[in-house]
């Protein structure tokens, strides 16, 4: 048993945590006060690599494993969580289906322009009606030819408007669950796809989420990912790796939270109840980001670990969140100014408890695994 | 990083396993009823090596690693948390003969120990000095070859029935904490008085004594490191001893959950199982993380103790509150599923409730550990 980090993750958080304080870090508040997406910081980030960590690098990326995944999230996120969440939803459900389902072509065509970052990915599952129920998605994908033509509506699409491929699902068959969905490679530019609307949110004011409208889209099946049927298969295994980043993306603001609360307790004095505030909250950090590595670690090493991604990111965001606003208690009322380090990462934690499948829903993949397994 | 033990520790484990299947979980309702010392569970623990965990070879030992300590309270604190401070408190009682003995002191105290002959106990605690421990009244006054320590000890685990018992006390008593020494005292030699034994809430079976030292005379070479020295050493030795409390109150609350939770998947109402029912299952799944996250943190120490690291105060402490806090909750909650049948005694979850709430106040209340992780964080 070794719960430190080998040398190589350290080194490798180093680097990170160098770049994105020094480089994604300044621009932080104004990217959160002006709604605007972190274009500097995407285009530093993925100069560095940070869009590639885990392709191959026989397809351009930089070959790094899971833990190095939740890592780098994590030091983007003690940053920006806008940019955090930009990297994380392309990394891991935006272009790790790819990497896990695709065929070689698709690999070939569309890995190494992922890692670079010349083209961001996004992941398209949820609609309108169906959230946490994904597996009762209406967006259809009706076999024409040598191809499928796409319809429907998605909804909180993050990085949409940014993205030049979509990983859509939509309904290929007439089963009207799980079965009958399939997943396809939708390039932003393809004929008939057109970004609906852009939200407004309480957070993560960088990070774009909106509608994404699919009308008569016409796509060759060689941009079916994996086969008919298969999408729900392709949904949930992107979903498991996507909840490891979710949890780096808590800790990095919960990191940030803690580290702000300690330098203006130190800087004005304390006193034992915002001690003992300070102790709970950094305590619950570790706990939370030895969830997250474990996690990360079982990934890494080809076991399951369905259970512990669920785990780790309802943990994880629930710290965040609480740690947040017990940061933000002990700032006080210049907490609570816009502008303020300590309300942004109030806005932009509560997000963590939400997408990537509620917390709700991560209880119950979690009882549902504890009940089987007895 | 690794998060799996070793071959060799799997191996201990599963002998522990086994053997607190078969002997310990069932005699833990009686001891508890009881209130009884378990003697033949000590003496199990003895045949079989456990007690040898806290010690390396050279000292008669099989292990001396944390790790090793934790997973062993851990496995045995599921079934039995009184039964888990036999081998709690042995690792406690001994830390300061392995942490500040000469190699002579650890060659003639350790073995006895490592072998299961004598127990050991710890004694820093007294009436007016608790999480002030600094403040200890316990007089030891040198006379030649030889100190003679009068006072009272307040709670000590196993005060009763060590054989060898490490007592903290002044020797100059103008200096403060930084006049404080320790001493081994071996019963046959330096006999305390056993004033009265304690009843209590909880780990009903782990004697818990207040032991009056009336001019007990202790030999020179039995002292621990220098005069002066000891206070520093007591809190050395409350660093390593922690992640153990953690581990007792991780297996506590894994004891009852795996109880609570084969119990709501059989518990039928309303035509179905209990375990069926949404509200039930968030219930298990938040208790099932607080567990995982617990033993994380408590394992992460135990490597800290392990590998002497310099942070180690901090993270032994924030593993001894969050496991101990954690098994508080997760307990309550087992009492809750089981409703009525949750409440008596029939039924174990109740005692592993009574039993989890020792772990949130000795070795440090979770309010000093609390003290010591932000005098860490904001030094």
């Amino acid at each position: 048993m070794d719960l430190e980090l080998a040398p190589e993750h350290a080194s490798f958080r180093a680097a990170v945590r160098e770049f994105a304080q020094g480089v994604v870090r300044p621009h932080a508040a104004e990217v959160d006060r002006q709604h605007r997406f972190p274009h500097e910081a995407v285009a530093a980030a993925a100069e560095s690599g940070l869009l590639g960590v885990l392709v191959p690098r026989e397809y351009g990326g930089s070959g790094l494993d899971a833990l190095c995944f939740a890592i780098s999230i994590e030091e983007l996120a003690q940053a920006c969580a806008s940019t955090a969440v930009i990297v994380d939803v392309h990394t891991s459900v935006g272009t790790e289906p790819i990497l896990l389902f695709g065929d070689e072509d698709q690999k070939r065509k569309w890995l190494p322009r992922l890692a670079t970052g010349e083209v961001l990915g996004a992941f398209a599952l949820t609609e309108p009606s169906s959230g946490s129920d994904a597996a009762s998605l209406k967006t259809t994908a009706r076999p024409i030819g040598n191809g499928y033509v796409l319809n429907g509506t998605k909804v909180f699409i993050t990085n949409v408007g940014r993205a030049g491929l979509y990983i859509v699902f939509a309904r290929t068959g007439p089963d009207e669950k799980a079965a009958g969905v399939t997943a396809f490679l939708v390039p932003a530019d393809a004929r008939g796809v057109r970004v609906g609307q852009v939200f407004q949110k309480m957070g993560l004011h960088g990070s774009p989420t909106g509608e994404l409208i699919l009308e008569d889209v016409s796509v060759p099946a060689g941009n079916r990912l994996g086969g008919e049927g298969q999408g729900f298969t392709v949904a949930m295994r992107a979903l498991d790796s996507g909840r490891i980043g979710i949890s780096g993306q808590a800790l990095g603001i919960a990191q940030a939270a803690v580290d702000e609360a300690r330098a203006l307790m130190r800087e004005r004095g304390h006193g034992q109840g915002d001690d003992f505030v300070l102790a709970d909250m950094a305590t619950r950090l570790e706990s939370a980001r030895l969830l997250a590595y474990h996690a990360a670690w079982r990934c890494s090493h080809g076991r399951t670990f369905t259970r512990q991604a669920s785990m780790s990111k309802l943990h994880c965001t629930d710290t965040a969140m609480q740690v947040a606003l017990d940061a933000l208690q002990i700032a006080g009322e210049a907490g609570a100014f816009s502008g303020s380090p300590f309300e942004r990462h109030v806005r932009d934690a509560k997000a963590l408890q939400i997408y990537e499948g509620s917390n709700q829903v991560q209880r119950i993949v979690i009882a549902r695994d504890l009940v089987k397994a007895g | 990083m690794d998060f799996e033990f070793t071959a060799e520790q799997v191996a201990i484990r599963d002998t522990i396993r086994e053997l607190v299947q078969d002997r310990v979980a069932p005699r833990a309702a009686e001891i508890d009823q009881k209130a009884e010392y378990p003697k033949d569970i000590e003496k199990l623990f003895a045949d079989n090596g456990i007690l040898g965990i806290p010690f390396p070879e050279e000292y008669g030992g099989i292990s001396g690693s944390s790790v090793t300590i934790c997973m062993g309270i851990e496995e045995i604190a599921k079934a039995c948390a009184s039964s888990s401070l036999i081998l709690a408190v042995q690792a406690l009682g001994s830390y300061p003969i392995l942490v500040a003995g000469s190699e002579e002191q650890k060659k003639r105290l350790c073995p006895p120990l490592a072998s299961g002959d004598k127990v050991a106990a710890y004694a820093l605690s007294e009436p007016g000095s608790g999480s002030d421990a600094g403040a200890l009244k316990t007089r030891a006054t040198k006379y030649g070859n030889e100190y003679v320590l009068s006072g009272t000890k307040q709670f000590i685990t196993h005060g009763s029935i060590a054989g060898t018992l490490v007592v903290f006390a002044q020797t100059d008593p103008g200096a403060d904490h930084r006049g404080i020494s320790a001493f081994v005292l071996e019963r046959e030699n330096s006999p305390w008085k056993v004033e009265k034994l304690e009843h209590k809430l909880g780990i009903r079976g782990s004697p818990t004594a207040q032991i009056v030292l009336e001019e007990v005379k202790v030999p020179a070479v039995n002292r621990l490191g220098e005069e002066g020295a000891g206070f520093k050493l007591a809190l050395a030795v409350l660093d390593r001893s922690r992640p153990g409390i953690g581990a007792q109150a991780l297996g506590i609350a894994e004891g009852a959950f795996d109880y609570a939770l084969r119990y709501t998947t059989e518990r039928e109402q309303f035509g179905q199982s209990i375990a069926s029912f949404q509200g039930i299952q968030f219930m298990l799944a938040d208790m099932a993380t607080q567990i995982e996250a617990a033993r994380h943190l408590v394992f992460r120490a135990a490597t800290k103790v392990d590998a002497k690291a310099s942070d180690l105060t901090k993270v032994a402490a924030m593993a001894k509150l969050f496991a101990s806090d954690m098994a508080m909750r997760v307990t309550t909650d087992c009492v809750q599923l089981l409703g009525g049948y949750g409440y008596i005694s029939d039924y174990p979850v109740e005692r592993m409730m009574r039993d989890a709430k020792i772990t949130q106040i000795y070795e440090g209340t979770n309010q000093i550990q609390r003290v010591v992780i932000a005098r860490a964080l904001l030094r």
